[in-house]
């Protein structure tokens, strides 16, 4: 059978890809967002783990609520990543430097 | 029957101080007839209510009364009321102060006729008169305290009454600098009480000190004085400015800046005399504290002597009286320090009356001369002014101690006391009061012969002009010229000899101390002491005083000359003053400026304005500079600290469990 | 091996594989497909784990509104061609170290020795007519039914941003109505009345001239 430990490595490696994602990209706002999906989803995976191996269903109902957050999150950020567009007609995250001191 | 004679208390209180306030805001509208029958009305009914309140005090002996009329503060343990104390003590000096303030009430309408501030000097007056009444009827030191700024507050005000006069104004600042110095001290003892008793209440107090006298303060590691003592000092140094006692008694002369009628009330029933009422009034301390006695006791000498002798090389005629004030005060002083409570203030009393006349007196010849001060400018003036004159001999007759005159049996209650006391310092106290008792008649009789006698050296267009003054100012002189010359032998049996005495349980003083009753063996009546004064030394000194004056100043004035240019070192020491101004110019003055230049260059310029204002914004300038690096605005960047975090903390979670 | 096992690291490979693609893939329209295909792979590993509902709210949520989202925005803004490559190898090495150091910690923490089959052993199978979504639905409206509520509330904020900041107001470029002036309007506002006389023969007007 597959162990609890199994699933949160798997978790872990998404995490880690998820970090990545953030730390390389320089050219595309886009794909940090996903990245941070991709964030969102190994930790809900490990919340999903562990509530079915200790058999309690409170993981789960995180994770509901995670998914809305994570959501809501999108959506704005999207929007955000809409306005900017339109403002600077860039998504490279290198230029977006606005609040350097 | 408490209630009722508090409320009287209550009322001669703030009569003055609704005078004060109608003379003062309403002034200009009700004009200034208005103004003085206003106030001289409200402060003739507080007089005629203290007349009343002594009555039934002094003369029909009617218990203390004191009660609260107010909370004033109350944190915590600590309750600071207003309340009121009628003694023996209080409802004699209410009586005095009223009195005299009266007096100059009503001269005031003669000798302020022509000056534009008229009403706000009527408000001052008043003023003063309310700060003084509340000062003496305190039942606490913090509203003696009240009392005693507002008299200091007020002084300040008068003395710089005329405000565009350059030495009216330094003269006010002196006296309500040099008066700062004694109020930090009263502060202190005032604080230092509340550390000891708990309690300001007077009544508290006096009747606690048997506890404390073993407590001590520690003011250095190993310094450790009794707490009686340090609070007596410091209570005495708080009296001594305003008492004006050497070394803080530069500001009195300088207060004769103020118009005249405001030196007659300063110097001879309010804030002088404030300084010897508070000594009296905490007797029972004082009596607990031996070396303050010694220490009040050489110093009331020393300004009694020489004080005195200032007031022989003085040409102003205002600034003689005022150094007779300080020299008479030191018999006052000296009278404390002996024990001699009910003798002080016996001659605080009668002294209250002469010196009021002197002044005033004084201050009529000032008008009929248009506001000249100077002796050598008068002369002669007996012939023109009759009725001045002959208050004028009054009021020097009795500082002269001559008897039958009021002054004759205070001082020499005084001196008699002094010579009995056994507290160090008594011999050279005694020497310094006898030397006094030869000083005043010299200084007083030369003014009065300068000023009435001699040849009118005024000049012509004066000379045509002088006359007697008006009536407003002559009923003052007169009124005051009757106690001046009975007050005495009335008051000394009851005041100093009889059992009970007339201040009777308001003072307190120590069987080994009590002077006055060993003197009380010896006296047989107001009269057969003044006929016995012819067996003593002081009566002596005093005419051999009044016949040195009328040599030098008569008889034979080029002896003085000689004599000037023979002693002339002396001569300029004594026309200096002793050097105390300078020094205080000196040492203070300059010294506080450049003190101040200092502090202001280094601690204000480089410290606080280059270390700390500008430099704490310099810093934060600097590390906004530095760490505004750390801000690339990337948002890579802040992830990789984040994560950097992340995995410090994962870290250590891991390899520190 | 199980067919359990044989699923579990089907999905699993899969999903690192994706999620890897989506990290380095230059298109970023293909960087979005790569995620729906991660996010399938890991609904199927909680089926796996017996949470069906968020399994399937993970694909018809996830796949089927958020993705499409990503995706419309996404080629809407026309970013399709961009050199991802640029900047990539210089803060690579740094980038690296960091996650692995992470990662690795992570599977340190949660290897087998910890969490293993011995550790942690497998939960009772539930029976046949267990509900995960019931079960779930019964938690969510007793228990937490103050902060479901509240995530709604989330949500119809996010939806209230999302609008506002992307609702463009434009500068007056365009011309329109103005409904409420035009119901307004009132005869006088627009018709003038002017009483004129008429003139009486034009022939002797211009004689006179």
């Amino acid at each position: 059978m597959v162990s609890l430990s199994e699933f949160l490595i798997v978790a872990a490696l998404l995490f880690g890809i998820g970090i990545a994602g953030i730390l390389i990209n320089r050219k595309n706002i886009i794909v940090v967002l996903m990245s941070i999906e991709l964030i969102l989803l190994a930790v809900n995976t490990n919340f999903i783990a562990f509530s079915y191996f200790l058999n309690n269903l409170a993981g789960q109902v995180f994770v509901f609520f995670i998914l809305t957050i994570a959501a809501a999150e999108a959506a704005i950020g999207l929007a955000i990543m809409v306005v900017l567009f339109r403002k600077r007609g860039t998504l490279e995250v290198q230029e977006l430097d606005l609040l350097k001191g | 029957m408490d209630n009722y004679l508090l409320s009287i208390a209550l009322t001669i209180m703030l009569l003055p101080l609704a005078g004060s306030v109608v003379a003062g805001l309403l002034g200009k509208q009700i004009g200034r007839a208005a103004t003085h029958c206003v106030t001289i009305l409200l402060v003739g009914i507080s007089f005629l209510l203290s007349c009343y309140v002594f009555k039934k005090i002094v003369l029909e002996g009617y218990p203390t009364v004191q009660g609260v009329v107010y909370q004033w503060v109350s944190s915590g343990t600590f309750k600071f009321d207003v309340g009121l104390l009628v003694d023996r003590l209080s409802a004699t000096l209410i009586f005095i102060v009223t009195f005299v303030s009266l007096m100059v009430h009503i001269y005031t309408i003669g000798y302020m006729a022509d000056d534009p501030g008229y009403q706000r000097f009527f408000s001052y007056v008043s003023l003063f008169t309310f700060a003084m009444l509340t000062l003496v009827l305190a039942n606490n030191f913090l509203l003696l305290f009240f009392g005693w700024e507002g008299v200091g507050l007020v002084s300040y005000l008068l003395i710089g009454f005329w405000f565009n006069r350059e030495s009216a104004v330094f003269g006010s600042l002196k006296a309500f600098l040099v008066n700062r110095v004694g109020d930090v001290a009263f502060v202190l003892a005032i604080a230092a009480i509340v550390m000891i008793f708990g309690q300001l209440d007077y009544h508290y107090v006096f009747t606690h000190v048997n506890l404390v006298l073993d407590k001590t303060i520690k003011i250095f590691p190993t310094v450790t004085p009794p707490a009686i003592s340090v609070v007596c000092v410091l209570l005495f140094i708080g009296a001594m400015a305003k008492s004006a006692q050497v070394p803080l008694h530069v500001w009195l002369p300088e207060s004769m800046e103020g118009p005249t009628p405001i030196s007659a009330l300063i110097h001879a029933a309010t804030m002088v005399t404030a300084g010897i009422y508070m000594v009296a009034r905490m007797s029972p301390l004082f009596e607990y504290s031996t070396a303050t006695l010694s220490f009040i006791l050489v110093i009331g000498s020393i300004t009694c002597f020489f004080m005195g002798i200032l007031a022989v090389f003085h040409h102003d005629i205002k600034r003689v009286i005022a150094y007779s004030t300080l020299s008479q005060l030191g018999y006052m002083t000296v009278a404390l320090g002996a024990s001699a409570y009910d003798a002080a203030i016996f001659h605080l009393v009668t002294h209250a009356f002469f010196k009021a006349l002197l002044f005033l007196a004084a201050g009529s010849v000032i008008i009929a001369l248009h506001h000249e001060q100077d002796m050598r400018k008068m002369g002669g003036l007996a012939r023109v002014m009759p009725i001045t004159y002959l208050t004028f001999v009054i009021g020097a007759l009795a500082l002269a101690a001559i008897p039958p005159f009021a002054g004759f049996y205070s001082k020499d209650a005084i001196i008699e006391a002094v010579h009995l006391s056994t507290i160090p310092g008594a011999k050279f106290a005694y020497a310094c009061v006898l030397a006094g008792a030869f000083i005043t008649p010299l200084y007083i009789f030369r003014a009065l012969f300068l000023t009435f006698h001699g040849d009118m050296r005024l000049d012509a267009e004066t000379k045509k002009h002088v006359h007697e003054s008006r009536w407003v100012v002559l009923i003052p002189l007169i009124a005051l010229a009757v106690p001046s010359i009975f007050a005495g032998g009335m008051l000394v049996g009851p005041m100093l000899f009889m059992k009970p005495r007339l201040l009777g349980d308001s003072i307190f003083v120590l069987p080994a101390h009590d002077v006055l009753s060993q003197l009380a063996v010896h006296f047989h009546g107001a009269k057969n002491m003044a006929l016995e004064a012819g067996q003593s030394l002081p009566l002596w000194l005093a005419f051999m005083g009044i016949v040195v004056a009328w040599i030098f100043n008569l008889y034979k004035p080029s002896l003085a000359e000689k004599l000037k240019k023979q002693f002339a070192l002396l001569y300029s020491i004594m026309v200096q003053k002793y050097g105390f101004d300078d020094f205080n110019q000196l040492v203070f003055v300059h010294g506080t400026r450049r003190l101040g230049t200092f502090f202001y260059k280094i601690s204000d310029l480089i410290l606080i304005d280059g270390i700390f204002v500008n430099g704490s914004g310099r810093l934060i300038q600097w590390f906004a500079r530095v760490s505004r690096h750390l801000q690339s605005g990337y948002i890579y960047h802040y992830a990789l600290v984040m994560i950097g975090g992340l995995l410090i903390f994962l870290g250590w979670l891991l390899l520190g469990s | 091996m199980t067919v359990l096992q044989i699923i579990f690291y089907l999905f699993s490979s899969l999903a690192v594989f994706s999620a890897l693609m989506v990290v380095i893939s230059s298109n970023p329209v293909r960087g979005a497909l790569f995620l729906v295909l991660t996010f399938f792979c890991m609904a199927g590993l909680w089926m796996l784990l017996h949470a069906e509902f968020l399994a399937l709210t993970l694909v018809l949520v996830y796949v089927g509104a958020v993705m499409t989202l990503f995706l419309f925005v996404v080629m809407m803004l026309s970013v399709t061609r961009l050199n991802l490559r640029e900047g990539f190898v210089r803060y690579l090495p740094i980038s690296v170290l960091i996650v692995l150091s992470v990662t690795g910690l992570a599977i340190m923490v949660v290897g087998p020795q910890r969490f293993g089959l011995i550790q942690m052993p497998l939960p009772p199978a539930t029976p046949a007519d267990f509900s995960n979504t019931a079960s779930l639905g019964l938690l969510l409206y007793t228990h937490y039914a103050f902060p479901f509520e509240i995530a709604a509330i989330v949500l119809l904020t996010a939806i209230v941003a999302a609008i506002t900041l992307t609702h463009r107001q434009y500068p007056k470029k365009h011309k329109s109505q103005r409904v409420s002036q035009q119901i307004a309007v009132s005869p006088k506002d627009r018709m003038r009345l002017v009483n004129m006389p008429s003139e009486p023969k034009i022939n002797s007007t211009r004689k006179g001239q």
